[in-house]
């Protein structure tokens, strides 16, 4: 059966007519599209603007950037693996230094636990970090006043320590801190630069942590033995970042001994990868929000179809007389099956501008990380598309009763 | 024009079954003005349905236009009712929320006609309400019609596609009888410039406007005479 342009244009035309005259009955039709549309597009916005925000973090943060830790291999007992072999040690950390060619900068990081003391104030609980001059590099925090630690701080065990305004502002310190002297574990330490602070609201680390780095030569002074260290590194570029990865794999299991079939006693991590699982965790989310609109779709369907039913009986006279000046069942069946198109599409439509607005509104939340939030252009189209899907699923057997309709009958009915 | 032999129709009801229509033979030539009429019951409505195409004989063979209808599929049946079959009912059957222009261009969306352009569509409708002699009112709804100027607007869809017969089942039986009047005159004039037409009516005087009269009682022709002979033989009952 053939139809022509006209017949399709005039279709159409004939269902925006029925939509506008029934306008709040519409509405309410498709209003489990609406919803439906909204709350997906509304999700997908706001995983597309925390997903912006998080990735600009990372970047921020270093894409570059390895750390090693020491790591328990799995499925072995306790007692195989004691802690002395997984711990890392400072001269390991050297020989990374030196055998991974595709490190810009290395550093071991340990975190001491001793009470800091000014003039006036002692603190417990402030974090007193020991680094290699090369943490500026693998953290990218500079010096705002002051210098950064040199290697002759490091060589010599000088008692030095950089600190951050917080760790100014808690131990009162004059100005800016620099030359003024604190004690740390008992021993007496000169401010020589205050580190610029980063602001990460996502990774737990704001402007209001007091911080405090001393030498990492001092640090393993006042450390007990057998102390926690890890590793931070920067590839010298996103592109060795895999090979700079696979270096450091190599040396460690060298330098540790490590038989070949036997398991890794340190992990070796990137940015990357968390990347990669915040990315999968995403696409999780908005799996989980398209099966919560399969289903709201399926309520707005039942609508639609509802709703065509008594289209269809409504206008029974309207089909008996338009079967008499020639449609045939084909016709009558496309016509009404266009006609639920274009009532879920309008319900499409509602939902995304909705989606829209919200997503809009979202970006004006205080505080949360959806300053990018946005309806993106391919869920825009999946939301069309499903739309007009459940348009031709529910709107069928509606326009199969019209299309079947006997004209005779359909003309004498009241 | 019209060919029909031994036409039989049986309605089934339940375990009835209702003979509306009991062998009937029928010949209409072109450009007749017939007009069909019998007691309340005795078939008119079905057989016009059938000429119309709009339902299928039970038995007995019908040809339009030397094209044999009775074997059509609901495809084909659906294009001869557009092409060569117009329909005028009693009670219009007019869109409400479309004009009178829209109304009359109605069939053209069923057309098989390809390649018309919205111009040539306005112009066609336009001239078929020019010959129902309703120009000036082609913007209305008809809810701004008056019940003759709705009927007006129901022939002017009718013979949109100049079909080879113009039916109309009691096109009179809801206006009052100037209107009526006003009516037939338009369908004499369609006949004058050549349109055959088959009208059921219950009233002589609209009968009087053809030239044909076919009485039907039970299914069957009772009689089938020129409308001269049909008054005559009136007088004489
Ligand atoms: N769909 C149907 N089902 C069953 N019986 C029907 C059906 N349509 C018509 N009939 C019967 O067929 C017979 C003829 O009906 P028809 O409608 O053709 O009469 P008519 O001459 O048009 O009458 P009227 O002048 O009242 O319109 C009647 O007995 C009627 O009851
Ligand atoms: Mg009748």
């Amino acid at each position: 059966m053939i139809l022509t342009p006209y017949f399709y244009a005039q279709a159409i035309k004939l269902a925006l007519g029925q939509i506008w005259a029934n306008r709040r009955r519409s509405i309410l039709t498709s209003l489990g599209i609406i919803v439906g549309v909204a709350s997906t597009t509304a999700v997908i916005a706001a995983l597309t603007g925390l997903k912006a925000s998080v990735l600009q973090e990372f970047e921020s943060f270093g894409a570059n950037r390895i750390f090693v830790f020491p790591s328990r291999p799995d499925n072995v007992p306790r007692n195989k693996v004691p802690w002395d072999k997984m711990r890392i040690k400072p001269w390991e950390v050297r020989e990374l230094q030196a055998g991974c060619p595709s490190l810009r900068a290395i550093t071991p990081v340990t975190e001491i636990g001793v009470t800091v003391l000014s003039a006036d104030r002692e603190l417990e609980g402030i974090s007193v970090v020991g680094i290699w001059p090369d943490w500026h590099e693998t953290e990218n925090r500079r010096v705002i006043e002051g210098r950064q630690f040199s290697q002759i701080d490091e060589d010599r065990e000088r008692q030095v320590c950089l600190l951050n305004e917080a760790a100014v502002d808690a131990l009162r310190l004059p100005d800016d801190g620099v030359e003024s002297h604190i004690l740390i574990g008992g021993r007496r330490f000169l401010v020589v630069g205050l580190v610029e602070t980063i602001q990460s609201r996502m990774f737990g680390m704001g402007a209001d942590t007091g911080e405090v780095f001393i030498p990492f030569s001092m640090a393993v002074k006042l450390q007990p033995p057998e102390y926690f260290l890890r590793v931070a590194a920067l590839a010298r570029n996103a592109e060795v970042s895999e090979e700079a990865q696979i270096e450091i794999q190599r040396t460690m299991r060298r330098i540790r001994g490590i038989q070949p079939g036997d398991p890794d006693t340190f992990r070796v991590e990137a940015i990357d990868r968390y990347i990669e699982q915040f990315k999968t965790m995403a696409t999780g989310i908005t799996a989980v929000a398209a099966g919560i609109v399969g289903i709201s779709l399926l309520v707005g369907g039942i609508g639609i179809m509802n709703i065509m039913l008594v289209s269809v009986s409504e206008r029974t006279r309207e089909i008996g007389l338009r079967k008499a000046v020639g449609a045939t069942p084909a016709a009558i069946l496309m016509q009404f099956l266009l006609e639920a198109v274009v009532l879920c599409l309008f319900g499409g439509l509602i939902g995304v501008l909705c989606g829209k607005l919200t997503a809009i509104g979202l970006t004006f939340i205080p505080g949360a990380p959806l300053k990018h939030a946005d309806v993106p252009m391919w869920a825009v189209g999946v939301s069309f598309a499903f739309s007009a899907a459940v348009g031709v699923a529910f709107g069928f057997f509606p326009a199969l009763k019209a299309s079947r309709l006997d004209p005779i009958e359909a003309l004498r009915h009241e | 024009m019209i060919r029909i032999k031994g036409l039989r129709k049986v309605y089934r009801v339940g375990e009835e079954q209702i003979h509306a229509l009991r062998g009937l033979d029928l010949q209409i030539g072109s450009n007749e003005m017939v007009a069909v009429m019998g007691v309340s019951g005795s078939g008119k409505s079905t057989l016009m349905n059938i000429i119309g195409c709009l339902d299928r004989p039970s038995a007995g063979s019908y040809e339009l236009d030397s094209k044999s209808v009775a074997k059509m599929t609901a495809n084909q049946l659906a294009l001869v009712r557009n092409e060569k079959v117009g329909f005028v009912f009693q009670s219009f059957e007019l869109l409400a929320r479309q004009t009178a222009l829209e109304n009359v261009e109605l069939p053209l969306i069923y057309s098989l006609e390809r390649g018309l352009t919205s111009a040539e569509r306005r112009r066609r409708a336009l001239e078929a309400l020019d010959r129902v002699r309703l120009t000036d009112r082609v913007t209305h709804r008809p809810n701004q019609l008056s019940g003759g100027q709705r009927q007006r607007v129901a022939i002017a869809r009718a013979i949109l596609n100049r079909p080879a017969i113009l039916m109309a089942d009691e096109p009179t039986g809801n206006l009052d009888s100037v209107t009526s009047h006003e009516i037939m005159e338009i369908f004499r004039k369609l006949h004058q410039d050549g349109q055959t037409v088959l009208i059921v009516t219950h009233e002589n005087d609209i009968a009087a406007y053809c030239q044909r009269v076919v009485r039907l009682k039970d299914g069957q022709i009772l009689s089938d005479l020129s409308i001269a002979e049909d008054t005559a033989g009136r007088a004489v009952r």
